[in-house]
């Protein structure tokens, strides 16, 4: 094996593979090479480092100096800089937005002080097309473990003891759903990943399968061999190409090393993993619904029970987990139950992983304990809101979740405290909002979703969602009236009651929670037909400040509708009537002589 | 169904034989089956559904039912150049909407259609898992970060000139 001097981990994430990184190790091999130092240097293409909104990432290790926004125009700087003279390039150094200093370690950026990477240990440190790479971080350690150690019981024991709750949404008990599983005799079991991510908003699942795809074999076969199924089955986004890309291949290689086929590790045990492709539905989220999907049906829930766990794919026990529940897995064998559960609360043990994104100055994904508060995530670790402006809520859970606002902000996050107030943990989107978002059309983008996605089967979630998002629109259009609101709550209560799946149960918390939360914004809407947050266009209107306005004629040169009169140096006056509020005139004057009121 | 008839050449029935045979004709594999089709014709017309429901031996109904129900399946074809602007949560919050309108306008096409031309095609997806570049746009694999309403321009005219 050639030793390498130093290693350059290039972010090859959906995110800054987006922004050119295709090119850049590209760029960086090329300027390698010219200096002829491609046999002691080595480029790594590694899976997402989190930090998505300083993207593209370049980390040179061994002395963990982390370059930010690197286009591929800068890989012969690094080069000659940094691997030649070794002097760090200082424009390609984070700054730290407070102390105004550049920072070289990320393990000294406030983005990374609070994180514990669990779930996301290889994330960014390994390459995920070497199997190597993984087995020198321990993997396929917990494995072995496994099988020559604790048998099924004990290793299901482990996990119950870890206290690790199911990281897809619903926080069930992991453990014990493998007890079910494991309980329930057949001639054939089976066991299920959801890589379906479906919230938009959370790309977590992606980060893991694309950045450590073998943490999620690794766990599915000691999965496979808790509780007797010999076959794994990967649920996975056909939108996510490069993670089936990955995944297929870290099982080619896990096969050619034995870690995957028959009597692996020579303890008889046998286990393989096939892929099946979701074909972009939401409600597959729900396991009844894609288990059906995986069967080639649509993807419609059933009445629970029974449960997977007694009949799943094809009738037979099924245990169905999510991506980053699996990445936890080999971790808990490893360490020890004791170990994790000391991380995070007394009843949601470990991390959780967060999409941060929105109006938040350092979007991207992040790992924390459990129990650390929003006020950590949203203004330590994200960097407080982008622009200065002020924050005005958050939102947890994706389209099952709710909007938390500033009362909220010291509340720890956990499993039961987010429900507790009106919210729920879901897959760990988590989008920031400002000043400059409306309640009540944020409401309506979530119930816009859902009505897309309901599958359609029952009735509260077929009509009645599509009920509440009429009224929603109908609230923006400013023709909304005050017994709406009463409507909306009563309907918003029915469907979570009598929906049949998870998808119609929370369809209505966004309204709930915004109505509950941002009630005066609700009224205002209604009763004054006002947005305060300048988003609803029927709702406001553009117009000219007398004393401002000098008679320039520009507003009424750039209106696309003509709607603006007045004579040259005279006062300008629009007519509501005839106005679009495309905010042309706003935009187009010098003098902040338009308005919006 | 879609209202264009659609001519089927011997070689389309032998391409279809072949992935069906691929996923050894078995029913449970239609949705891997429905995407190898749609991957090499580019969308999956009434004529191409039926021969797939014979092939993997299930009905056309379930089939039109499978096609219908899952959005990444589609009956029209795309553009050449399929422009996708991301409408999750994390672009919605930074202005997909305009962005989104400003598509539409320019091109005078709505969500889903495709320009006579068969040209620009516009479609929303739901989160590419870029949020750090919100909001998104792709055209075809090519991903546009931090796009705004004034970008929309300089988008399309990068594929004006192309055939």
């Amino acid at each position: 094996m050639v030793k390498h001097k130093m290693h350059l981990l290039v972010c090859g994430g959906t995110g800054c593979y987006a922004s050119a990184n295709g090119d850049l190790a590209k760029a960086l091999n090329e300027a390698l090479e010219i200096s002829g130092l491609q046999d002691e240097v080595q480029v790594v293409t590694t899976g997402c480092f989190g930090f998505c909104e300083k993207g593209p990432i370049v980390k040179v290790l061994p002395d963990n100096t982390f370059y930010v926004e690197v286009q591929p125009d800068d890989a012969e700087k690094i080069i000659q800089e940094h691997v030649i003279k070794g002097r760090k390039v200082d424009k390609l150094l984070y700054t730290d937005p407070d102390k105004k200093e550049k920072i070289a370690d990320s393990a000294h950026m406030d983005f990374y002080k609070k994180q514990i990477r669990i779930a996301l240990r290889n994330c960014g440190v390994i390459n995920p097309e070497d199997i190597d790479e993984y087995i020198s971080r321990d993997g396929y350690q917990a494995l072995g473990k496994v099988l020559g150690e604790l048998g099924p019981q004990k290793t299901i024991d482990t996990i119950k003891d870890s206290g690790l709750r199911g990281r897809g949404g619903g926080g069930f008990p992991a453990g014990l759903k493998w007890q079910f599983a494991k309980n329930n005799e057949s001639d054939e079991k089976y066991v299920v990943c959801n890589a379906d991510e479906g919230d938009p908003g959370a790309f977590m699942d992606r980060s893991i399968l694309e950045g450590d795809p073998h943490t999620v074999i690794e766990a599915m076969t000691i999965n496979g061999y808790a509780i007797g199924a010999n076959t794994g089955l990967v649920y996975i986004r056909a939108e996510y190409p490069l993670a089936i890309r990955r995944l297929k291949f870290a099982i080619n290689q896990a096969r050619e090393y034995g870690l995957l086929g028959e009597n692996i590790m020579d303890s008889g045990f046998d286990f393989d993993i096939q892929l099946r492709y979701g074909a972009g539905a939401f409600v597959c989220g729900e396991e009844t619904a894609l288990i059906h999907s995986m069967e080639g049906e649509r993807g419609e829930p059933t009445v629970k029970p029974p449960y997977p766990a007694e009949s799943g794919f094809r009738g037979k026990p099924t245990n169905v987990n999510n991506v980053e529940s699996y990445a936890n897995i080999p971790v808990i064998i490893n360490q020890g139950a004791d170990w994790f559960a000391k991380i995070g609360n007394k009843n949601s043990t470990g991390t959780k992983v967060f999409a941060l994104a929105g109006k938040v100055n350092n979007v991207g994904l992040i790992e924390v304990p459990m129990g650390t508060t929003l006020r950590e995530v949203i203004f330590e670790i994200g960097g407080g809101i982008k622009d200065g402006k002020k924050f005005k809520a958050v939102q947890t859970g994706g389209p099952s979740g709710g909007c938390l606002t500033d009362k909220h902000l010291d509340t720890p996050i956990d499993f039961d405290n987010l429900v507790k107030v009106g919210s729920m943990m879901g897959s760990g989107g988590m989008i920031v909002m400002d000043e400059d978002d409306c309640m009540v059309s944020v409401a309506k983008f979530y119930l816009d979703f859902t009505v897309e996605e309901s599958c359609g089967k029952c009735t509260p979630c077929r009509v009645g969602n599509k009920r509440l998002y009429e009224i929603l629109d109908k609230i923006t259009q400013g023709k909304g009236e005050p017994e709406d609101l009463d409507k909306l709550r009563n309907l918003g209560t029915v469907i979570k009651e009598t929906s049949l799946c998870g998808l119609g149960q929370t369809a209505p918390n966004p309204v709930i929670s915004t109505m509950e939360n941002f009630w005066e914004e609700y009224e205002q809407h209604v009763t004054d037909k006002k947005c305060a947050a300048g988003s609803c266009k029927n709702l406001m209107q553009y117009h000219i400040i007398e004393e401002n306005c000098v008679g320039c004629t520009a507003c009424a040169r750039k209106c696309p509708v003509n709607c603006i009169s007045g004579e040259k140096k005279q006062v300008h006056k629009i007519d509501q009537d005839l106005c679009i509020k495309c905010g042309n005139c706003m935009d187009v004057c010098k003098f902040n002589a338009v308005e919006i009121i | 169904m879609s209202s264009v008839k659609v001519e089927i050449h011997q070689e389309d029935v032998d391409k279809i034989q072949e992935i069906a045979k691929s996923y050894n004709n078995d029913p449970e594999a239609l949705i891997n089956a429905l995407h190898a089709t749609q991957d090499h014709f580019g969308y999956l017309p009434a004529e191409i559904q039926e021969i797939v429901a014979e092939e993997m031996n299930v009905s056309s109904a379930k089939v039109y039912g499978v096609v219908t129900f899952y959005s990444y399946f589609t009956m029209t074809p795309k553009g050449r150049y399929p422009i996708s602007i991301c409408t999750g949560t994390a672009c919605y919050v930074r202005g997909a909407e305009t962005v989104l309108d400003e598509f539409k306008r320019q091109l005078e096409l709505e969500v889903g259609e495709t320009s006579e031309n068969g040209k620009y095609s516009i479609n929303c997806l739901r989160c590419v898992g870029a949020c750090g570049l919100a909001p998104v746009v792709m055209v075809g694999d090519k991903t546009y970060g931090r796009v705004s309403p004034d970008g929309v321009k300089d988008i399309i005219a990068e594929y004006e000139d192309a055939e």
